[in-house]
């Protein structure tokens, strides 16, 4: 629920005690607590199982960003931002074996 | 000697001694334990918030490792001069603002409002919130929530159809102050699940039902009451709720959900009713005493987060901006309180996220 109303601080917070999000894999983790109402250690085992990796891994930037353009998850280098949006979040939802609802409706309007 | 730099809970910069900081601490700390009727820190607790706050850097952060998700209340949008009641006034959408937070602030999730930040005054301009939601949404990764206030308060006169409370408690007809605010949350309820329902259509990824509670047991009564609603016709729609303080206030005094009394629930309680409605995600909310000092304010929410984080079955998410989570009750918090209450919320209040 973060900083709220006060100025200037978000950042701070983030970068002291947040995982970071696109920049690492704190995005894919958030998912998991939102559509699993999992724990943040319970959270972090999941996402670093279905990348196959240490939980240790997940806040390590240069081996996210190359996680993250291995499977066109987005981040924010310019290069991987193609992939950003509905096409990004297709990916992680099939990832994570989650469903997202913007996802979902997508593809049903694709459908016709 | 007085070496450790501060503040009060108004953001007044204080110094104090190694002594009167230890002692702010269990006092605060002690202070959450008797109101909440749960367990005072630890002394290794104690010692850890001791060091947090003399470790001389300007700011501090968590070890490796311990980092949480942070689910923001509004921060994704301050830049935007689309938020005229508390923003940064930058001639920028939101839209630039929100992908601003995605990829240079690098939140991990990020909110959504209208500008007038209660559901009531969603309603009424639907087309905005869902056209804005929709639009944004198609470009974000990271998840987007739409966030607003139930406001209660909100329903009552004179902004609202229903006669206030007050009227009748002063004149001790207590059967009909009972009345209206069960009258004010019925409207709240529909007014919440009009909303939601209208952004489930655009492809809704979650939703933050922020400072709940904030009229008393009625309100978070009618709060729990739509969470239930809409997890039963939209169960694939995250439901985040943030409170708006550590007790729920007994306004009604005799409203229930799920046999269990709300007037009077601490954290700990909270979060359990929460997650029965269905919530997915937990926001504690502790306030700020402005006349003691953030060592004191935060070792109160500490303790409070503590327990919370040790009994709910959900992740809790700790509030920690302007008046809560042991912050200052400034706009301009120093970002050395900010950090300090974000690493021991996480180190030593076991926060799931803040």
């Amino acid at each position: 629920m973060g900083t709220g109303d006060s100025h200037g601080v978000a950042i701070a917070q983030i970068v002291s005690s947040c995982m970071g999000g696109v920049r690492t894999a704190g995005d894919l983790v958030a998912w998991m607590q939102l559509t699993r109402k999992m724990k943040i250690d319970q959270a972090k085992a999941y996402v670093a199982e279905k990348l196959n990796t240490q939980v240790a891994n997940l806040t390590d930037e240069t081996f996210m960003a190359k996680k993250r353009e291995e499977l066109g998850l987005s981040s924010v280098i310019p290069d991987h931002v193609e992939y950003a949006g509905i096409a990004a979040k297709t990916k992680i939802a099939k990832l994570l074996d989650i469903s997202i609802h913007s996802v979902d409706l997508y593809h049903k309007h694709l459908k016709g | 000697m007085k070496s450790i730099t501060t503040s009060l809970g108004d953001g007044v910069r204080i110094e104090l001694t190694r002594n009167e900081l230890r002692n702010d601490i269990v006092q605060g700390s002690e202070a959450a334990a008797k109101k909440g009727k749960i367990d005072p820190l630890t002394p290794e607790d104690i010692d850890h918030m001791v060091d947090i706050f003399s470790q001389p850097g300007r700011t501090v952060s968590v070890e490796p490792g311990k980092e949480v998700v942070v689910t923001d209340d509004g921060a994704g949008l301050m830049p935007s001069w689309g938020r005229p009641s508390a923003g940064h006034a930058i001639p920028i959408s939101d839209h630039q603002s929100i992908l601003m937070y995605e990829r240079v602030y690098c939140g991990d999730t990020c909110g959504l409002g209208f500008p007038d930040y209660s559901y009531k005054p969603v309603k009424s301009a639907i087309g905005y919130a869902r056209s804005h939601y929709k639009a944004i949404s198609m470009l974000t990764t990271i998840p987007l929530v739409y966030g607003s206030q139930p406001n209660m308060g909100m329903y009552y006169h004179p902004t609202g159809p229903v006669e206030s409370p007050s009227e009748y408690l002063s004149k001790f007809e207590f059967d009909k102050a009972k009345e209206v605010q069960e009258e004010a949350a019925e409207h709240m309820r529909r007014d919440i699940m009009d909303v939601a329902e209208n952004l489930y259509e655009v492809g809704c990824e979650a939703m933050n039902l922020d400072t709940s509670g904030s009229a008393g047991d009625a309100d978070f009564w009618g709060c729990l009451n739509t969470v239930k609603d809409m997890k039963e016709k939209m169960p694939d729609m995250p439901v985040e709720m943030g409170m708006a303080g550590e007790m729920v206030m007994g306004m009604h005094g005799e409203l229930t959900f799920e046999g269990e009394r709300l007037a009077g629930m601490f954290p700990h309680s909270q979060a359990k009713v929460a997650a029965k409605a269905g919530v997915d995600v937990f926001g504690i909310a502790v306030n700020t005493e402005t006349g003691k000092s953030t060592p004191y304010n935060l070792a109160r929410t500490v303790t409070f987060t503590k327990a919370c984080s040790d009994e709910s079955p959900i992740p809790v998410h700790a509030n920690s901006g302007m008046g809560v989570g042991g912050m200052p009750m400034t706009l301009l918090p120093p970002i050395g309180d900010s950090t300090r209450c974000a690493k021991a919320l996480v180190e030593i209040g076991k926060a799931d996220g803040l």
